[in-house]
């Protein structure tokens, strides 16, 4: 026999072995998940009850949870469903509780106060929200309370919207190859610096768009040595605002990660845009922004949607300017609400702490999706 | 051995005494140049039958020939441009020769490039035009052929360069003027014209002005009708914002125009601090004392 069937035999064994290991001795994890067990422990303290309730989340398991607490004559189980997954469509409808934290506040011989921070993970990246349960002793065992947050109920309306609308027909493929095809947007990088952070260098700066119609956009850049030789060329991705109305500006952030200044000799920039068909509604207002100083330096604010059109997912991008006007920073932040008509929904923008000395005012651009259309 | 190099020999004398009769009676007689499209006519030497070839750019004739006659070729027969390869293959060789197709002289076709399709008003050298002049076939005309450009807007200004091509093509660049619209760019050859539209469009906002007066508890701001600086309408859809700051705290709004103005509610705090601005274009600043 040679050695390959040797092997062969080994691995079959193996995998045998394993997959009886796993039927009679199954982790607990795995048979909660196949819906045979459960994860959950006895809630004999507050902290597991806590737990408890973060695993029902994660699992989705909203029955169980709802019946878990200790307030839930307050509201009905699809009330306490939409206030962890939204009512709209909004980032949360389609976000994973990847992990949970939980941290005692403050205990005695009835109730405790338990910090519930929750780690999601989205299309757009990971977000955490934080919820503070009352948790009451019931009997032998602890039950939460679940903090609801009931969203405002817009009333039945009509809200008239003349709105503007750009819609683009391209040249068909039976025309002379010397028709003119419609313009692509004339778009303008009007500030840009490169910086050196701990992470790699990062280009920063603002692109216009200073034609007449709509243009969806995007930045390149690519570093060169002092020999001209290429270094890396990365894009703006999502920090940036890629759809631009006639005469809007947007920020954009440039990552290039494990590279140091030192090694440039300058920067090729690409802006580029596309003529795309686009609304002007909805309009958002950024109402109340506000810089908040270190520690824990932030931009906050309100997004106010004047329209009457639901915008699911918002983003939020804020430029940070030092007293001279110029562009030190650019940071971003997705809302996990959906924005209703006239219903205040707030936003945190954090500044990283070695600059936020350097702040001094600021200006936010909001991007906006909405089903059925984007802007 | 002997016999079989007799046999060899006596066989290569037969075949040089096969040789075709069209040798002997001299070359084919060809036209040094044809103008695409039309007719010309081979003649053959010698007598007997032989296979006329004709091979070109993206073109093969092939006719059964009776030596010593004039082979007549119609109209279109042969319409690309370039140079062509005559092959007179009879039964045991061949006679070689060539001419070239020339594009027709009269120009029947006009690829125009005009860029851009849209620009600011007012903007020297902003327009350009080129022309390829190509006969009936598509063949380039690379003779100099004089091509005239005119840019027409609405309001009657015409801007005319006239530019002989070269090798083929001629150029020319145009300023966009001052009044916004829909220009025509025409390129002429003779009767042969190709024409292309060019939106002028109006520049950054100039002059942006903004009024504020209240409206219940809130404050009514409204800009000016939107202008650029030659007094062309700024096109609905344009933003504009507008920033109140109020005790350190900033509200803004982007805001379309429509109907050529812009206008938004916003709080309406004693003390604050209305502006306006469009793109990089920064407009009045109001301070709001009730």
């Amino acid at each position: 026999m040679n050695k390959g069937s040797l092997l062969a035999m080994f691995l079959a064994a193996s995998t045998v072995a394993l997959i009886l290991v796993g039927t009679v001795w199954p982790v607990q994890s795995a048979v909660a998940y196949a819906g045979a067990g459960s994860l959950l422990r006895s809630s004999s303290t507050p902290e597991s009850a806590a737990t408890n309730l973060a695993d029902e989340i994660r699992m989705q398991a909203w029955d169980k949870a709802y019946a878990s607490l200790a307030n839930k004559a307050q509201f009905t189980e699809p009330e306490f469903v939409h206030d962890i997954i939204g009512y709209d469509s909004s980032l949360r409808t389609y976000a994973t509780l990847e992990s949970f934290e939980i941290v005692p506040l403050h205990a005695s011989a009835n109730d405790a106060e338990i910090r519930i921070k929750l780690h999601w993970s989205t299309v757009v990246g990971a977000y955490v929200s934080t919820r503070d349960l009352h948790v009451v002793k019931n009997g032998d065992g602890w039950e939460p309370e679940w903090p609801i947050v009931k969203e405002p109920i817009v009333p039945p309306q009509v809200i008239t919207v003349n709105y503007l609308r750009w819609d683009v027909i391209y040249r068909g493929s039976g025309d002379d190859w010397g028709a003119q095809d419609v313009e692509a947007p004339h778009v303008r990088i009007v500030d840009m610096h490169t910086v050196e952070r701990a992470e790699g260098v990062v280009i920063l700066g603002e692109l216009l768009n200073e034609d007449v119609v709509p243009a969806y956009v995007s930045v390149t850049a690519t570093l060169l040595s002092k020999s001209q030789s290429s270094i890396a060329t990365e894009g703006s991705f999502d920090k940036i605002s890629h759809l631009l109305l006639p005469k809007q500006v947007t920020p954009f952030l440039i990552n290039f990660p494990n590279v140091a200044l030192s090694e440039v000799g300058s920067v090729r920039m690409v802006p580029s845009s596309t003529l795309v068909s686009a609304s002007a509604d909805p309009v958002i207002e950024i109402e109340d922004q506000q810089l908040n100083p270190a520690p824990g330096a932030s931009l906050t604010g309100q997004l106010k949607n004047q329209s009457g059109q639901v915008v699911n997912v918002a983003h939020v991008l804020g430029t940070f300017y030092d007293k001279n006007g110029q562009v030190v920073w650019v940071a971003d932040e997705y809302i996990d609400r959906a924005l209703l008509p006239q219903i205040p929904v707030p936003f945190e923008i954090h500044i990283p702490q070695d600059l936020a000395n350097k702040v001094s005012s600021q200006r936010t651009v909001i991007a906006t999706y909405s089903s059925g259309g984007s802007q | 051995m002997r016999s079989r190099w007799a046999l060899l020999l006596s066989g290569l004398a037969t075949v040089s005494l096969m040789q075709p009769a069209f040798a002997e009676g001299g070359s084919m007689i060809l036209p040094k140049t044809v103008e695409a499209g039309n007719s010309f006519s081979i003649q053959t030497p010698g007598t007997g039958g032989a296979t006329l070839y004709i091979v070109g750019p993206g073109q093969v004739l092939k006719r059964d020939v009776q030596l010593g006659q004039i082979t007549f070729f119609p109209a279109g027969s042969l319409y690309n441009a370039g140079r062509y390869l005559v092959v007179l293959a009879g039964e045991s060789s061949t006679e070689t020769d060539s001419f070239d197709v020339v594009p027709a002289s009269k120009p029947a076709v006009l690829s125009f490039l005009a860029k851009p399709s849209r620009l600011p008003v007012g903007l020297h050298d902003g327009i350009t035009g080129a022309v390829y002049v190509f006969d009936a076939y598509h063949n380039l005309i690379a003779v100099p052929t004089p091509v005239s450009f005119e840019l027409s807007s609405p309001s009657g200004n015409v801007q005319k360069h006239i530019v002989d091509t070269k090798d083929g093509a001629a150029w020319t660049v145009m300023d966009s003027t001052a009044q916004q619209g829909i220009d025509r760019f025409v390129a002429r050859v003779g009767e042969i014209s190709s024409i292309r539209v060019v939106g002028q469009v109006p520049g950054d906002p100039c002059g942006l002005k903004m009024n504020a007066q209240q409206s219940g508890q809130q404050v009514q701001l409204a800009t000016d009708p939107v202008r650029d600086c030659n007094g062309n309408a700024v096109p609905d859809g344009t933003i504009v914002t507008f920033t109140a700051t109020y005790n350190g705290s900033q509200s803004t709004i982007d805001q379309p125009l429509k109907h050529g103005i812009a206008e938004v509610k916003m709080s309406a705090h004693n003390g604050a601090k209305f502006t306006v601005a469009s793109g990089v274009v920064m407009g009045n600043q109001i301070r709001w004392e009730k």
